[in-house]
This record gives structure tokens, C-alpha cells and sequence, in this order.
């Protein structure tokens, strides 16, 4: 059993690489404009979160970089080439992407949920090679879920579910995961080892990582960049300590809060003081 | 933890107890060919097999002159007598062979539909299917002038060629009137009932204005029957069956994907509206061959791939046993129908029999999960 979970495919890597980018993209919902021309770069082995008010769009900025939505105009660039005219299939080899709340079907196992991970690397007379059977099981094995991989997906706690899920994108075997708000409806202590788990995909497999957040201080603390949006527009980019300013939480949250270290990991930290009216 | 123990796994770390749900995954492997499986997915099917045959036998053997189980079975492997031989392949057997094509086009149009709307009421019944071709085939004997047209009606080739029009065009109706940028399987749900409900509307002021024979004739056919049925009617729903059968099993890899929901299925890597456009089209095929051939059986396909699914165990429908099972329910319904009942009855009033309460009960099971 040498076979591992490959940690790159493609050729377009090394840092500072450009894996994916948003080039002036306009987002809608038929008349309804969420995003407008939006500029945005990722790099390989990036952590980037994306944060912002509910409804400013950072989600469906993230469906439209998982190519799951079509912007109107301007257009989204996977590693040199426009992604809307890239083949399916060969877009989920290199970008894995987590919806928010994704829902198994009923008495699907986790097993067989993180096996329709490989879908993308296998035909029709192909269903499963013995790549695929080490692929998963180091994949179950990672994240903590072999013991649990003859269950059905629906009798797992949330906690559970969410790694299972993540376990199914690691063996899908992505260089580029995007999660949306991975840790909606987890209690505290999940949403670190959610976290914990998508941390360590970036720093051990060299996952380029994007994910949606809505908690500051988890965001600051786990992402290495930080994207903040405000009505559809990207309103300032860069290193946790940039972006979370005293300011910027009042001009993007309506929020008068201090920002200290963290005392745990020295990351910026948000003490909400209150809501400001204007 | 409720876990009850079942096997304790020996030589292992692993904890000792299994979930009562557990159910392992195996790997065949021949050549390039490879694919995984429960042990149930392969059992189910084998015993499902040995159960048609055996009731094929029985409704082969049954009749006004009735030939022992051994014979026919005898008979079918070529070592009957001549007289069995006669009565076995030339006047029985078409009949049950009919069951068998119709019942697996109506198993394995219900798993695709069922899986494809992740909605186990939905069914070809529902899409209007069912109710598109009585349209059709009533309008031919209703309209098409005099009883010559009736009794002319199980040999002719212009009322399976009405059906199956009927029910492409009633189906094709739906799905464009359910689709929104993608289907929804919902909405097609709904959609369908609403025009099933026009359909049936059509085919009640149809059989009103035509003559009582006409009507009668009418009647049987839109309950579904094998009576008559043979070669005629075998032959083209082998033919269909030959492309479609095919083409289901390699749809099921990408009915894996798309059970999913649209957005899990496209970052999968799967083409979703297409792959949707396709599967509809083999289930409205495969259900619309069966319909022309035996008129509409109701309920096989909506009763069949749940039972299967709840036999092998899995997450959705297997499309190998709902086939099988479908065969099963036919004729095994089509030998109720011809032989317990003191009249000899339309195999679709049994299955509507059948089916019925099964539905009511999986109405009210499936509510009292969810709430």
C-alpha cells in the first residue's frame, strides 16, 4: 500500500502562482446584482477566508470561483484558462468544492459518501481502482472517520457529518478547496476541529484553501489572508492584521469593537464594544 | 451508543461493536472492469431471478389445460414432450414473456425517476406517462370510427403507436413545464400530477362519446392487461429494452453524483442538466415501450424500486433488482389476476390493489419520520 493521496496534479503550481481569480466579475440573480465588478487572486497555497455582513455576496462569489454559477460579465480564471470554458470533469479534478449544508442521501454510508469523491477520476468501465480504495481509506483515515465508514451519513452527529463531507473532498483529491461557511451550526469546540482539519489539509497536503467565515476571530485565526466584502464589492484584502481594523469593523459591520491579540496565537482578535447606527 | 453487537471483528483495535446500519463495501474486480458492492446487491437479484422463474413456471403450467410444474420447467430447458412443448412456447409462454419486458422497463423507469427527483412518490405514473398514452390509445379506438377498430385493437399497430405518442408528448409537456434553468424534482412532481389530471379528464370525455363496445374495449385496455398479448408485443419492447437497458446502467454511475443536489453533483464534475435531460429521457422511453405494449399497469414502477431499495439496503434504488422485481410483481400479479380470482381479471386491477395501500402507507410512514 504506497499509493497516497496525490498532493498536486496539475502543473501550474508554486508560490505566488495565480490558481484562481475573479477578473471583474459581475454577479446576478436575474435582475437582482449581488457582485459587481469584483477583482480577486488566489495563489497557490493560499488560506484565504472570505468575510463580510450576511447578504454582501461573499457566498455567491465562492459559487461562482466553484464554477457553480455563470457571472453575467467579466469571468473566473482557473489556472490561466476562463473556467466556464473548461470541461466539467476536468475543473472537479482540480477544484474541490463544500456547499453550505450539503445533504447526503438517505442511508448513504460514510464510506460510499467519501468513494463519489473519485467520481471525477473514474469511466465508466473504471468504477473502482485500487488507487480509488487507497485514496479512500487514507482519506477516512486523515480525518478520523474509518471507524464510522460503514454508517449511514444521516445517523452522524453534525460534527461528524461536516468531517465526513471534508473527507470526501480530500479524496476527490483537489489542489483547490472552496468551503462555504463549513462551520454553520456547530458548536464551538466542532468549529475548531472543523477548522483544525481544514488547517492542516492546507499546511500538510499544500491544499489551496478558500473559505467563507463568519466568525472574525476564527477567520484571523486560521486563514493566512483575508478578504472582506460590503454589498457585493471587495472592500479591502490582505493579512489578518490589515484587514481587521478598528475601522474597517465599522465601515463593513456597522460594529464599534477593539481589536487586541489573540493571546493564544498573537492573530487579531475582535471585542465587539457595539452595533453602530447610521 | 444503541449499537447492538453483531459480528466483533477479531485481530482488530477497532472498537468491538458495529452500528446495526453498518453495511461493508466490497470490491470486484475482472480485468479492467471494477466496481463496488454490498452483498445484498448481488443476493437480492439472484433470489429475485430464481423466484420469476418459478413463477413464470407456475403461470405457464396454469390454464384450461394444465401441465405440471416439472413439465414446464422441463419444457423451457427443451425436454418436454411435443404437446407441452406447444402449449408451453407457442400459446403460454409469449404472454409471460410479455409480463417479464414490461415489468423490467416499468422497475427500471421507477428507479431512474424516483432516484432522478430524489422523491420516492415519484414515479412515470406521475410524469403522465401513463395517462399521456391512455389519451392516446383511447383516442384511436374512440375516434378512429366503428368496432372494427376494437377488434382489430390488441393486433394493430396504430394503437401502441398512439400510446407511446401519447405518452412522449405528455411527458415532454411536463418536463418543459417544470423546467426552471434545471428540474427541480418537486416541481416536476407537481407539475406532473396537474397534467395527469388534464389527461385523465381527456380520456373520461373520450370514453364518453364513444359507443359501448368501443368503450368497453377502451376500459381494458387503459387498466392494463396481458390477455392476448405475445410475439406482436414482444418483440419491439425486446428491441427497446436492448438500447435502453444498456443505456440505464450506464446512467447509474452519474445517478450516484446526482443524488446529491445540483451543486455537490457539478463540483463532482458532472454535467447536471444534461445529465438530468438523460436519464429522464430513458425512464419516459422505457416506461412509454411498456405502456404501448401492455397498456398502463399502474403502480409497478412507484411500488418496485422502494421495495428494492429496502431489501438491498443502500441509498437509492438499485437498478439491476428493480428490473428484476418488476418482472416479479407482473407476472406474479398477471397469476392472481388469471387464476385465484374467481373472474379472470386485468393484471393492472391487481396491481392497483396492491399498490394502493402500499402508497397510503408510505405517505403516512415518511410523514411521521420527518415530523
Amino acid at each position: 500500500m504506497t499509493a497516497t493521496i496525490p498532493h498536486r496534479t496539475t502543473t501550474a503550481r508554486g508560490p505566488g502562482r495565480v490558481r484562481l481569480a475573479a477578473d471583474g466579475v459581475r454577479l446576478a440573480y436575474g435582475a437582482d446584482v449581488v457582485v459587481d465588478r469584483l477583482d480577486l487572486e488566489l495563489t497557490d497555497g493560499s488560506f484565504t477566508a472570505i468575510v463580510g455582513p450576511n447578504g454582501c455576496g461573499k457566498s455567491t462569489l465562492l459559487r461562482a470561483l466553484g464554477r457553480l454559477m455563470r457571472p453575467t460579465s467579466g469571468q473566473v480564471v482557473l489556472d490561466g484558462r476562463a473556467i466556464t470554458s473548461t470541461p466539467t470533469k476536468d475543473v472537479a479534478r482540480v477544484l474541490g468544492m463544500l456547499p453550505q449544508t450539503p445533504v447526503a442521501p438517505e442511508g448513504l454510508t460514510v464510506a460510499d459518501l467519501v468513494a463519489r469523491g473519485r467520481h471525477p477520476h473514474q469511466s465508466w468501465l473504471r468504477q473502482w481502482s485500487s488507487d480509488d480504495e487507497s485514496v479512500v481509506a487514507e482519506a477516512l483515515q486523515w480525518t478520523d472517520m474509518a471507524e464510522l465508514a460503514d454508517r449511514p451519513v444521516d445517523a452522524l452527529s453534525g460534527g461528524q457529518r461536516q468531517r465526513a463531507w471534508i473527507s470526501m473532498a480530500l479524496a476527490q483529491g483537489t489542489d483547490l478547496l472552496l468551503l462555504d461557511e463549513p462551520t454553520t451550526y456547530l458548536d464551538l469546540s466542532h468549529q475548531i476541529d472543523v477548522l483544525e482539519l481544514v488547517a492542516r489539509l492546507h499546511a500538510e497536503r499544500g491544499r489551496t484553501v478558500v473559505v467563507v467565515l463568519h466568525d472574525l476571530n476564527l477567520a484571523a485565526r486560521y486563514a493566512h489572508r483575508l478578504v472582506a466584502m460590503k454589498d457585493g464589492v471587495l472592500v479591502a484584502e490582505g493579512t489578518p492584521a490589515e484587514v481587521l481594523t478598528e475601522q474597517l469593523l465599522a465601515d463593513v459591520f456597522d460594529l464599534e469593537a477593539r481589536v487586541v491579540p489573540d493571546p493564544v496565537t498573537g492573530t487579531p482578535m475582535v471585542v465587539p464594544v457595539r452595533r453602530l447606527n447610521r | 451508543m444503541t449499537a447492538t453487537q453483531v459480528t466483533p471483528r477479531s485481530g482488530t483495535p477497532e472498537p468491538p461493536q458495529r452500528h446495526p446500519e453498518e453495511r461493508p463495501r466490497r470490491v470486484l474486480r475482472a480485468g479492467p472492469l471494477s466496481a463496488t458492492y454490498r452483498r445484498r446487491q448481488l443476493t437480492v437479484p439472484v433470489v429475485v431471478l430464481a423466484l420469476l422463474v418459478l413463477v413464470s413456471a407456475l403461470s405457464i403450467g396454469r390454464g384450461d389445460y394444465p401441465i405440471a410444474l416439472t413439465d414446464v420447467l422441463r419444457t423451457m430447458v427443451g425436454l418436454g414432450d411435443p404437446a407441452a412443448e406447444f402449449i408451453v412456447l407457442e400459446l403460454r409462454a409469449p404472454r409471460v414473456v410479455v409480463g417479464v419486458l414490461v415489468g423490467i422497463a416499468l422497475g427500471l423507469s421507477g428507479a431512474l425517476v424516483q432516484t432522478f427527483a430524489r422523491n420516492p412518490l415519484a414515479s412515470p405514473d406521475v410524469l403522465g406517462v401513463t395517462q399521456g398514452a391512455s389519451v392516446g390509445a383511447v383516442a384511436v379506438l374512440a375516434l378512429g370510427g366503428g368496432s372494427s377498430a376494437a377488434a382489430g385493437l390488441l393486433g394493430g399497430a396504430g394503437l401502441p403507436l398512439a400510446a407511446l405518442v401519447g405518452a412522449l408528448a405528455t411527458a415532454a409537456l411536463v418536463v418543459l413545464l417544470a423546467w426552471r434553468t434545471g428540474i427541480d424534482g418537486y416541481r416536476l412532481v407537481l407539475v406532473g400530477i396537474g397534467i395527469s389530471a388534464i389527461c385523465t379528464a381527456l380520456t373520461d370525455w373520450l370514453l364518453v362519446r364513444a359507443d359501448i363496445a368501443e368503450a368497453t374495449a377502451a376500459y381494458v385496455w387503459i387498466t392494463g392487461s396481458l390477455n392476448a398479448r405475445g410475439w406482436d408485443q414482444a418483440l419491439p419492447l425486446t428491441l427497446a429494452l436492448a438500447v435502453l437497458l444498456p443505456a440505464a446502467l450506464v446512467l447509474s454511475r452519474t445517478l450516484g453524483a446526482l443524488q446529491f443536489g445540483d451543486d455537490t453533483a457539478r463540483s463532482l464534475g458532472i454535467r447536471v442538466t444534461g445529465s438530468q435531460a438523460l436519464v429522464l429521457l430513458v425512464a419516459v422511453a422505457l416506461a412509454a415501450a411498456a405502456v404501448a405494449a401492455a397498456g398502463p399497469i399502474q403502480f409497478v414502477a412507484l411500488v418496485v424500486p422502494q421495495i428494492a431499495v429496502r431489501l438491498t439496503g443502500g441509498s437509492r434504488p438499485p437498478l439491476l433488482a428493480s428490473a428484476l422485481l418488476g418482472a416479479l410483481l407482473v407476472v406474479g400479479a398477471d397469476l392472481v389476476a388469471r387464476t385465484v380470482l374467481p373472474v379472470a381479471l386485468p393484471v393492472g386491477i391487481v396491481t392497483a390493489v396492491l399498490g394502493a395501500p402500499y402508497l397510503i402507507w408510505l405517505l403516512v410512514s415518511r410523514r411521521s419520520r420527518v415530523r
